[in-house]
């Protein structure tokens, strides 16, 4: 067993619980930078049976990209469907379900599909199917099913199966 | 004026922020079932606490002069938390209001999870791509 696999085994997470700690603290310190990457050290070690396997999470600049588009959805979702709850007559909308096959396989790939689906325009992830290749998605407006679908997958999917590989 | 901008900043997130909180909640009572409600406090507050955190940020770090960033920490567990409380929801009301033949078919052998646990022929999730080859293109002709 090589150093980094038994030492380090999720550097990731590491950098992720340091990182977290300081946030706690609300303030950068050198006290603060040590006791994070200490806890970033033992946290992952003693909970290691828990993660048996890293993510293979590449591709940095496509990540950011990925923020930066969820986060600009979010806020036109949440003006859309403002104006949807104040000024439309609730039987204008045209709500469904809809049946959103899945490319991707890697799990947490599928989970933040799901995530940012719940979080964006007008649609709440609600089910999987029992083999897990297929998400049921419940939209608030959807008058082109279709569409929609089409859309998740390009803007979101497309995107994740690239940074989860 | 950097504190007058910043004053009329904080004002601003704040009123935006209550406006799209208050919105969200208008949704609960406006829209006619479950499913449809599940929308506005999944969105609408989203942005609401978010506007009141960068307020929070800014008003710290501006007007009181110490640099303030422990605002994200509750906004990362609010977008880990908002979509599985709505999952959870809208499994539930699955399970007690909505026919399993009235949803859209999954186009798969198996059902959806609610209602037709995963079989015994392995993982929930496969984590791998399967081994078997797609058709490959068919060879050219000599």
């Amino acid at each position: 067993m090589n150093l980094h696999g038994r030492w380090l085994p999720h550097p990731l997470i590491t950098l992720v619980l340091a990182g977290f700690w300081l946030l706690l603290m609300n303030e950068i310190t050198v006290g603060g930078i040590v006791m994070g990457l200490f806890l970033g050290l033992v946290i992952p070690l003693y909970t290691s049976r828990f993660w048996p396997e890293a993510p293979a999470i590449h591709n940095l600049p496509r990540i950011i990209e990925y923020t930066l588009i969820v986060l600009w959805d979010i806020i036109v979702a949440n003006v859309l469907v403002a104006w949807w709850i104040l000024f439309w007559r609730v039987d204008r909308l045209k709500p469904s379900f809809m049946t959103v096959p899945l490319d991707i396989y890697s799990p947490e790939a599928i989970t933040m599909l799901a995530g940012t689906i719940t979080m964006t325009p007008g649609t709440v992830s609600c089910d999987l199917s029992a083999d897990g290749r297929a998400l049921l998605v419940h939209g608030l407006h959807t008058p082109d099913v279709e569409g929609t679908v089409a859309d998740i997958k390009n803007r979101y999917e497309r995107r994740l199966g690239e940074i989860f590989g | 004026m950097l504190m007058f901008i910043a004053e009329i900043l904080v004002a601003l997130l704040i009123v935006i922020g209550s406006t799209f909180a208050l919105i969200g909640s208008f949704g609960l009572v406006k829209l006619p079932d479950l499913v449809t409600r599940l929308h506005g406090p999944t969105k609408a507050t989203t942005l609401g606490v978010g506007a009141v955190l960068i307020a929070s940020m800014v008003y710290f770090t501006v007007l009181e002069g110490e640099f303030s960033f422990h605002e994200l920490v509750i906004t990362l567990f609010l977008f880990l938390t908002a979509p599985l409380t709505a999952n959870i929801i809208a499994k539930a009301y699955m399970h007690r209001h909505i026919r399993h033949d009235s949803l859209p078919p999954t186009n798969r052998t198996e059902g959806w999870a609610t209602y037709d646990p995963p079989g015994e022929e392995g993982p929930l999730v496969p984590t791998q791509k399967p081994v078997t080859e797609p058709p490959a293109t068919p060879p050219a002709k000599a």
